[in-house]
């Protein structure tokens, strides 16, 4: 397996890809070799104020000194896309980690390559990928308008294997026809919005199990906490004040204390160590809480949030 | 001395039937057996790797990439059997698919949602709890386990009022089916039919009331998290997971703390170590005993390894019970043990998205009990109720003595 790997890295070069995709080219600034990577991988984008942004890799693996990502400006978005458009120009450093594949393609005898608008940049290497192997394949690749679909000229190439569906010219990808028979011999691969997705993966269900790949979003990421340093927490009931270290949860600051605490999945995920918070504002770090929940600054989850100040009180 | 890694190792092997009557009547010899004969054992009957230590198990289930649910969490392999009924979108699906339904979920699920039934949960636990310590004996299968959370959850999700009687043997069925093709397995589908029409017609958007679980499900759909399609497969999810499974919970509690009358004591001075018994009744003797996986890959595991396309059994009520996690002492009850950490709701991405409101559940009618009555003990001989997955009671009945 590779490790992953954390770099540095330059904007070499950038460029536009079409209405609203900037184009990165990066490279490591002495012109080393980027560890290798398969195609539908992806690699983070460290941006600053702790924001991790996950990009594919949409250039050629072979090339082992350049990676080539396509962003589209989100507006939207939390500002991961916003950044890297506006902040990021030709020889700014950005640090780069990865990169890692959650969208692998497997060995098949024929490909089926669906794309939405930017859902085309884990499949562009796909398709190359799928040409070296002899496979048979072809692409159906959707976008509002010609002038929003990136890489177009690299597809032209590939001639009668790839279908393009400007939206204001020929409408939606037919999905109906191209997905109505399931073949065993044949892997789907789908990246792009969310009503694509949804509507392959219904077109799908009788396809036989393992046949349909898609890419979707990723876990929620929280970036690094808010203080750095340890914080206090004061448990109500008793009106001790405890101390939390950088490196030890909240949970098992006050389990060593000897207060007990329901608690299960140890990651933020479950739900079972709820806590209410009385005072103090906390750095949420749970993958439960809407954003207003967070924002009520009312409850936390031991196990994984931490504190935003120097004191919380914990109904505890 | 070091074994070659690449060659197979020889792994134990075990003539038991796990789902046999004996076993699941009493699994605890055959956990004993299971975790002494290694990491991972084989089960020939059915053709099985299985693993029964803690740590193995929580590595297994945390490991959704190699152990894989989307070719089904019971013994049939969906690659090559035609599931019984559709797959559940939850239970028996690997990312990413499973990643936005899930998300889904814990959004319909979420705490705020919990938080707010809270008060009417407790309203309903405090009145049967008054009503079954005047009557002094019970059975606390039949009279409590089946009856809070029939009381409380069908309204939480929404249900029709009529029909409700359909929601135990489902989740019986649900569980059954995850078995081989034994007797328990064969009765629970020959009698499914009627039960799968009420449950099918109660998943749709049209029989469920607004505000609750189901409800929110549909708006999902509607505001695109998910699709329609999707949707009453979701409260379907609801409906196969979110009772039998808290009955089983609770029986099992009372079962634990009947036959350990030092421990009710316990709960009685401090009911606020209501949520804790039920943590550790859990523990002790979990309600979903076992769960497959099938490998997408080759399977490293201490040692050996598990050729891709297997199917595996984890033995969650095993895992539960393994001295090397839990000390000398694993097979004690004991209301202040640290449970947590236990894989009774699973572990991972398919943890249970109901944890918090099945924990709700039993927090609050143990309490309401445990304030009511200062001892509590067997009145009868315990009758075990037989399934596939699931270690229950049929009946538990009970004395108590008033505070």
């Amino acid at each position: 397996m590779n490790q992953e790997a954390d770099l540095r890295l330059t904007v070499h070069r950038r460029w536009a890809g079409a209405d609203g995709v900037v184009l990165l080219d990066l490279r490591d600034p002495a012109g080393a070799e980027l560890p290798r990577w398969s195609p539908g991988a992806h690699v983070d984008l460290m941006l600053p104020g702790g924001l991790t942004r996950q990009y594919s890799l949409c250039g050629e693996p072979a090339q082992r000194h350049a990676w080539r990502l396509g962003v589209l400006r989100e507006p939207a978005g939390r500002g991961g896309s916003a950044y890297v458009h506006d902040h990021l120009p030709q020889g700014a450093t950005v640090e780069v980690r990865g990169p890692r594949n959650h969208f692998a393609l497997v060995p098949a005898a024929r490909y089926l390559f669906l794309a939405g608008g930017i859902g085309i940049t884990p499949i562009l290497a796909m398709t190359s990928a799928a040409a070296r192997a002899g496979a048979d394949w072809e692409l159906h690749y959707g976008g509002r308008s010609r002038a929003s679909m990136a890489f177009l000229d690299e597809l032209g190439a590939a001639g009668d294997r790839i279908s393009l569906y400007p939206q204001d010219e020929v409408g939606l990808i037919d999905l109906d026809r191209l997905l109505a028979t399931p073949r065993p011999d044949t892997a789907v691969y789908c990246c792009g919005p969310e009503p694509l997705l949804a509507a392959v993966e219904r077109r799908c269900a009788g396809w036989p199990p393992g046949s349909l790949h898609v890419e979707r979003f990723t876990p929620r990421d929280v970036g690094p906490p808010v203080r750095t340093g340890s914080f206090e927490v004061t448990l109500a009931a008793s009106g001790r004040t405890l101390t939390v270290p950088p490196d030890r949860s909240i949970l098992d600051v006050v389990e060593a204390a000897g207060v007990s605490v329901l608690s299960s999945c140890q990651e933020g995920t479950c739900g079972t160590c709820e806590t209410a918070v009385l005072a103090g504002e906390v750095d949420h770090r749970d993958s439960l809480l809407t954003p207003d929940e967070r924002a009520a600054n009312d409850t936390i989850f031991l196990c994984v949030s931490r504190a935003a100040c120097p004191r919380l009180v914990l109904d505890l | 001395m070091t074994t070659p890694t690449d060659l197979p190792a020889t792994l134990p092997s075990l003539p038991d039937d796990p789902f046999d009557a004996g076993v699941l009547t009493d699994p605890y010899p055959f956990h004993r057996r299971l975790r002494d004969a290694g990491p991972l054992a084989l089960l020939p009957r059915h053709n099985l790797h299985a693993m029964g230590r803690f740590d193995e198990v929580k590595a297994a289930l945390g490991d959704w990439a190699t152990f894989v649910s989307g070719r089904g969490a019971g013994l049939a392999d969906f690659a090559r059997d035609k599931p019984w009924r559709p797959p559940s979108l939850l239970l028996e699906a690997d990312p990413p698919a499973h990643t936005a339904v899930r998300s889904a979920m814990n959004g319909v699920l979420a705490p705020r949602e919990i938080r707010a039934l809270r008060a009417g949960f407790t309203q309903v636990a405090e009145e049967i709890a008054q009503h079954l310590v005047e009557r002094g004996a019970f059975d606390a299968v039949r009279d409590l386990a089946e009856v809070y959370p029939l009381r409380v959850f069908p309204d939480a999700v929404g249900l029709p009022a009529t029909g409700r009687e359909n929601l135990l043997p489902y989740g019986s069925l649900a569980f059954n089916a995850f078995g081989p093709d034994n007797e328990l397995r064969r009765a629970a589908l020959a009698s499914a039919a009627p039960v799968q029409d009420w449950i099918l017609a109660s998943c749709q958007r049209d029989a469920l009331a607004p505000g609750g679980f189901g409800a929110r499900i549909w708006a999902a759909a509607d505001r695109g998290d998910i699709t329609h399609e999707q949707a009453p497969m979701l409260v379907r999810s609801l409906l196969s997971a979110g009772v039998d499974t808290t009955v089983h919970g609770l029986a099992n509690t009372m079962y634990a703390l009947a036959s350990h009358p030092g421990q009710w004591e316990l709960l009685h001075e401090q009911p606020r170590l209501a949520a804790f018994a039920f943590d550790e009744a859990l523990r002790w003797e979990s309600p979903v005993q076992t769960f497959f996986r099938t490998t997408a890959r080759d399977a490293p595991v201490a040692g050996a390894v598990i050729p891709a396309g297997s199917k595996v059994l984890l033995f969650l009520g095993s895992a539960n019970r393994d001295p090397r996690r839990w000390g000398a002492d694993a097979d004690q009850f004991d209301v202040r043990r640290r449970a947590a950490g236990h894989v009774a709701f699973g572990m991972g991405i398919h943890q249970c998205v109901g944890q918090p409101l099945a924990r709700l559940e039993a927090e609050l009618v143990l309490a309401a009990l445990a304030r009511r009555v200062r001892r509590v003990e067997l009145a009868g001989t315990p009758v075990p109720r037989l399934n596939n997955t699931l270690k229950g009671w049929a009946s538990v009945p009970v004395r108590v003595e008033p505070a």
